[in-house]
This record gives structure tokens, sequence and C-alpha cells, in this order.
């Protein structure tokens, strides 16, 4: 799925990130590890939106907010 | 770098080559920063190098001080656990500045994270600072059958990489050599060309960097303009893409071990399985903190220790010199009373031998309870019923203090063992629909332990606007520890309706609290973005440290509230403020709340500490409407003078006095509204 964002990745997607919020968080999600063209995992989706996703061995929970502004590709 | 030979080579040539061997050697002490991501094992070394342990924290936001230690001649500090150096919150900061001033910088990173850690050592090193690298957690390496090729990893970096397994003590042996090895590091070559755009005489590498990274407070201490948003994206995305590369080629993983505390892990996040295992966290900790601690201990602690032994003889000391006039009271082992005798030394116990005698014999009886009068205003102010000197230690020393250790104590077992940044997690969508984020868990959490404690934690909140959200609902509908038991107590054996009106009522004020501050407070909440730690055994040594560090923390930053909290009080009392205010809210309780006259007197007496309040209820005949009814007042009124004077302090004068009128407030009308309607 190109063109999405990372809310709608389900458990066990392998994601690309396409597009990050601008700002500050950017930065943070860059210094955690998620950057622009990085490919992670989605490995949890709570419900209601809350994304885990796993970067080699770190795994970083996305809130939903935060998640509907990240733009993913879900293969 | 100063073996034992050395020294005694050093102390002989002293005399005739001291001018010279300054000159050779000189004796300047280097300022030696560590610095690393959280849970990288920074303290393990700090302790080591310093010989006293500080603080480790694994969920990020909890050390906010900086340690300062000697080790081989040289200042060592550690700084709280950063991804990046900045100024995106105050731990940052403080940070930052460390770092910016430091000679020498122990890097330590997490060779499972290598990834993420490198970030930070890459930004350090562009930074121009002389660094050294510290691969902590080597032995999970073998473990898990990953490679690092430290030696191409310290050829990439340009500095010297040492392994290390901090809770083994392995590789400590090098921290010496590491200090002094320590060197300026390959940087990038399109970063070096618009660094030395902005270096002058006066503007450091570091500096110019953290300015092109646009750090404001950097640039305007140099005059300069400072680095655009898409500047630092720039950079970052740079040494986000340079950090890749290096993994790539250091790093070689032969199979994926480990994967159980993963699960475990995973299942703690899913609401299915995590609500349960939350659940089961939750019975222990009741069994431990409410059970043991806050009744069996505590019990013990405040009337054992507390008031029979210190409270009895301070005040009776007291009372040798001045006139005092002193009830004691006989109960029998069922605590029903017995019988009641008044004493009165009008020139102090001393001065009235057979008097004294008889006193003291009938108070030492058992189950004999003896109340002070002193007459003396000073002596009343001091060591009186609210006595700064008698209550207050009794209350910080007694009750307080085995609370706060027991709830620090589950708070590291739950952070060490990396629980508790998925349980945020996993209340994280719960939290958005109020305003917060999953990390408001903590403090609340904490809140039913002592809310003075719930107050200055509700620092580790991203914005202002969630700080207020948290500090309010603490104030309002959060009961401490103190208070639970009391309501505990009054609530047993009356059944499941009253519970369940309780516990309704106290939830739909939550409720309608915080979705009307979420809607009302300008601005927007942070969102979660959280680094999940591995699941593992909490280690015993690091949680019992960790505890007593807090604990120390929190009572050196606290009690003195509690003292002026008391004097506060105190003079209220002395001067009849206390009285008149009972006399003012006693027409309101009888009508309005349909309790009898005398539940003013709790009202009131909550001020104080909240769990008197409702102490004060169990000895009035109350139905068991009358109970719940004020149980809920009494919950949803203003919290201690302790918490609100810390409130204060933290949230400033407007917002704290807000609150605390809001909580009167709140509790009158709901509690009276219940009132109405059941009574």
């Amino acid at each position: 799925m190109p063109n999405s964002t990372l809310d709608k990745a389900k458990r066990g997607n392998p994601i690309t990130v396409v597009k990050l919020p601008s700002g500050n968080i950017k930065s943070q999600l860059i210094r955690l590890g998620i950057s622009e063209g990085d490919r992670l995992k989605c490995v949890q989706r709570l419900p209601g939106g809350t994304i885990v996703v796993q970067k080699n061995r770190q795994e970083i929970a996305v809130g939903f907010d935060l998640a509907k502004k990240i733009h993913v590709i879900i293969q | 770098m100063f073996m034992k030979t050395d020294n005694v080579v050093n102390l002989e040539n002293d005399k005739i080559i001291s001018p010279l061997k300054t000159l050779i050697e000189p004796e300047k002490s280097q300022k030696v920063v560590l610095v690393g991501n959280p849970n990288v094992g920074k303290s393990c070394f700090f302790n080591f190098m310093s010989g006293m342990y500080v603080d480790v924290s694994n969920f990020p936001g909890t050390t906010v001080s900086i340690t300062k230690s000697h080790f081989q001649g040289n200042d060592v500090f550690d700084t709280p656990g950063i991804y990046g150096v900045g100024s995106f919150n105050d731990e940052e900061k403080v940070a930052r500045n460390i770092i910016l001033s430091a000679d020498v910088i122990l890097n330590v990173i997490n060779a499972l994270n290598l990834d993420r850690d490198l970030f930070l050592t890459l930004q350090l090193i562009d930074m121009g600072k002389k660094v050294s690298v510290l691969l902590n957690f080597s032995d999970e390496l073998k473990k898990r059958k990953i490679k690092i090729d430290t030696k191409k990893l310290s050829d990439l970096l340009g500095v010297e990489v040492y392994e290390t397994t901090a809770v083994d003590k392995l590789g400590f042996d090098k921290l010496g050599e590491a200090v002094n090895a320590a060197r300026i590091g390959k940087q990038e070559l399109d970063l070096h060309f618009l660094l030395n755009q902005v270096i002058t005489k006066s503007v450091s590498q570091s500096d110019s960097l953290l300015i092109l990274e646009g750090d404001e407070a950097i640039a305007q201490k140099h005059n300069v303009a400072c680095g655009t948003p898409d500047e630092r994206e720039r950079i970052y995305i740079g040494r986000r893409n340079r950090v890749n590369e290096i993994v790539d080629i250091v790093e070689y993983e032969d199979s994926k071990k480990g994967e159980l505390f993963n699960h475990l892990g995973r299942l703690s996040l899913n609401p299915i399985t995590g609500i349960p295992i939350l659940l089961v966290m939750l019975v222990l900790m009741y069994f431990f903190i409410g059970d043991l601690v806050s009744q069996r201990i505590v019990n013990f602690t405040e009337n054992k220790i507390g008031k029979d032994f210190l409270e009895y003889n301070v005040k009776s000391f007291t009372g040798h010199y001045t006139p005092v006039n002193v009830d004691v009271t006989l109960h029998d082992e069922k605590n029903s009373y017995i019988s009641k005798k008044t004493f009165s030394f009008p020139s102090g116990i001393s001065d009235n031998p057979t008097l004294q005698k008889e006193f003291s014999e009938l108070s030492k009886q058992k189950g004999a309870r003896t109340d002070f009068y002193f007459q003396n205003l000073f002596v009343k102010l001091l060591f009186g019923e609210f006595g700064v000197i008698t209550m207050t230690v009794t209350y910080l020393l007694f009750l307080l203090l085995p609370l706060v250790i027991a709830f620090y104590f589950v708070m590291a077992l739950l952070e060490d063992s990396g629980y508790l940044p998925r349980l945020a997690t996993m209340l994280d969508r719960s939290f958005n629909k109020i305003g917060l984020n999953g990390k408001a868990v903590i403090p609340i959490m904490l809140g039913f332990g002592c809310i003075t404690m719930a107050n200055i934690t509700t620092r580790m909140l991203g914005t202002e606007r969630e700080k207020s959200i948290v500090t309010a609902i603490l104030q309002f509908v959060i009961p401490c520890s103190a208070q639970l038991a009391v309501i505990a107590a009054l609530l047993s054996g009356a059944g499941f309706a009253p519970m369940m009106l309780y516990i309704s009522v106290i939830t739909t004020v939550l409720v309608v609290l915080s979705t009307v501050l979420n809607k009302m407070l300008p601005g927007e909440s942070s969102p979660l973005l959280l680094d999940l730690p591995m699941i593992r055994f909490p280690r015993i040594s690091n949680v019992f440290k960790k505890t007593f560090f807090r604990s120390f923390g929190f009572m050196k930053e606290a009690s003195v509230w509690f003292f002026i909290g008391a004097l506060a009080v105190g003079i209220l009392e002395i001067s009849g403020m206390l009285k008149v205010w009972q006399d003012v809210l006693a027409p309101f309780t009888t009508t309005w709340l349909k309790l009898p006259k005398e539940a003013a007197n709790a009202f009131v007496m909550g001020m104080v500490r909240r769990d008197f309040g409702a102490a004060g209820l169990f000895h009035m005949n109350l139905s068991i409407m009358q109970k719940t009814v004020s149980i809920i007042t009494i919950t949803l009124f203003v919290p201690c003078i302790a918490s609100f004077v810390v409130m204060l302090k933290e949230r400033g004068w407007k917002e704290g006095m807000m609150i605390w009128f809001g909580t009167w407030i709140a509790a009158f009308l709901v509690g009276g509204i219940v009132a109405q309607i059941v009574i």
C-alpha cells in the first residue's frame, strides 16, 4: 500500500518510512532511529491505534496521533 | 594512569625536579563526562569510577540531576540519559551544558542498539570533543550470537572503542586508559565544511554545531543567527545515514535469540493479555504496599515508635517544665473506652511529684492513650497536637517514609524490568481521551502512594498542559495511601452498593474533570514516542539503590514543606481560625451533606492530613450512606497541606489556588448532590 500512514499498519507489516511530520518531533524521531527511507516492522497495533514498530532489535512505541502524521509505504 | 610505582617515583623526585615535572606532566585535572542514551548502564560506570552510587534510570525522564565525583585525579560527571545533544527538554539542556564544558567524553553505548546509540556518538564527535566509546552489554552479544567488529568501528569513528559489561564490571580496568586515549574523531566532510563557516575564535566547534542544529540558547550566547529547523533536519538525516552505514559494516548477526523476553514484552503491551498482567501486578502491589507496608508496618512505626515512644517522651519531657493538662484515656484490648482521667500541672509535671508518679504509672498502662494540652502558645505550636516537632516528625519518618520507600521500590522494580514503558504504551489511547499520553500513568500511580510525591513527578511530563491536567487529577480524585486505608476500613462491611457508588462517583468526577480541562486548556499535548527497553529481570541491587536514592531525594526536597504546612496549621489552630472554619462549615455539613455537625471537624482536619479527616469519621455514628457521602466528600476535598504547598511551588500561585478552591467546590457540590439523592 503506497501513500499510507503508519496508523494503518497491521501487525507484522514491513514498512518503509516516506515522510515524517516536521518540527521538533521529526528530530526526535530521527534520533531514536526512525528517518525517512528507513525500513521498519510493525510488531504490534494496539486497539485504538498505538503502534509499536521495530527497527533491528529496538522497539519504539508511537502514539496514534503521531502515527497518523507519519507517511509510509506498507508492504 | 597513576600506577603505584609511578607515585613512588614521583614522590622521590618531587623535590629535585619539581619545576620540571610540572612542565612535562601538567597536573591539570580534566573534566570527564559520561554521556549515553537511557538504559545503557552509564551510572554503573559512574558508580565504579566514583566508588559511590547514583540513581540508575530505566525510564526516560527520571534522572534529572548531574552528579560529580573524582576518578584518578579527574573530575567525573554523570548526565541524564539523552538520545542527542540539544534542548528538547530540561534534561537535555542540563546534559548539553555539561557536555559543552567537557574536556573528555566517555560515551557509553548499548551494543544491542548500535543504530540508535551511534547517533549520539557521531553528534559528540561532530562537536569536536575528545571522545572514547564504551561498548556496553558485550556479554549479551555473545548470548545472542551477534558480532560487532570493534576495530572497524573504532576506525570508522576515529576514536577508541572498549568492550565492557557494566553489570559484571568487565572492561572496567580499561577506564583509565579510555580517559587518556580519548581523541577527536572523524567528521563527515560536508558537515566539516558547513561548520567551518560558523567557527570563529570565540565560537568553538561544539557551539557551532549546536548553532547549526538550531539551538537558540547557544546562538543567543554568541549573538549569531541560529540554524533553521530545515538545516537541523539535513544534518540529522546525514548523521542518521552515516550511522546506518556504519552499523551495516560492523555488525553481523548469526541467529535470532532472546525471543522469550521479547515475547513477554509483547504480551504486556496488548490489552487482551496486558490487562490481566496489569491486574496481577496490582494485586501483588496491593499485598505488598496496601497490606504489608501501609497496614502492618506503618501501624507499628506510626503508633508504637512515633506516638507511644517518640511523641510521648518528647511531650512529657516538655511538660516537665511548662504548664500542661494531660488526659489519660484507658482502653481495653478490644479498643473500647474504659475510663479517662485528667491531670493538671499548672507549673509543669516535675513541680508535683505525687501527681507525677500517678500520671506516669497510669499512662504506662497497656491501652492507655495520653493527650497533652500545653498552655503556652509557643510550646503548643512546637509540641502540641499538630506540633511542628511532634506531629510532623512522626508523620514524616514513621508514616510517610515507609510508604514512600515502598512505592519507590515497586516503581524501581517495574522500571528496571522494562515493564513501565510498556504499561504507558498500553494505556496511551485511554489517556489520549483526557488530553494526556501514556506516560501520565507514572505520576498518577505514585499519587496512590503520596500526592506530594506525585506532584513532584509531574515534571517528567512533556508539556505544561499535561502537567496541569495531571496535577488537577491528583488533587481532586486520587486518594493517597494514608487516606485509602481509612476509606477501605470505612467501606469494608458496608456492602457492595456503597462501594460501587463510591467508585462510580469518583470515576465520573475524573472523567468530567479531565474532559473539561482537556477542552479548556489551550495548546496540544505531546504525542507518545517511547523507546521500549528490553524486558529483563530487575537487578535487585540496582532496585535497592534506586529506591534509596529516590526516597532520600524526596524526603530531602519535601520535608521542609511538611514543616511549613504544620506551622501554618498550628498558627491557624492557636489563633482560633481552625475553630472558626469548623463553625462556618457546620450548618453546611448538617443541611446540605446531611451529616452530623462534628463531620465539619473531619473536613477541616482533612486539610492538615487527608487521613485525619477520614479517621475522624470512625468515631461518629454514621449510617452506611452517610459514610459513603462523607468519604466521597473527603476524597474530592482539598489535598493535605504539604501537597498544597508543593503544588503551589510546582505549578505557581494562580493555578495552585484555582485547583485548591476547585476541590472545595467539587467536594461539597458532588458530596451534597449524592447526599440529597441517597440519604
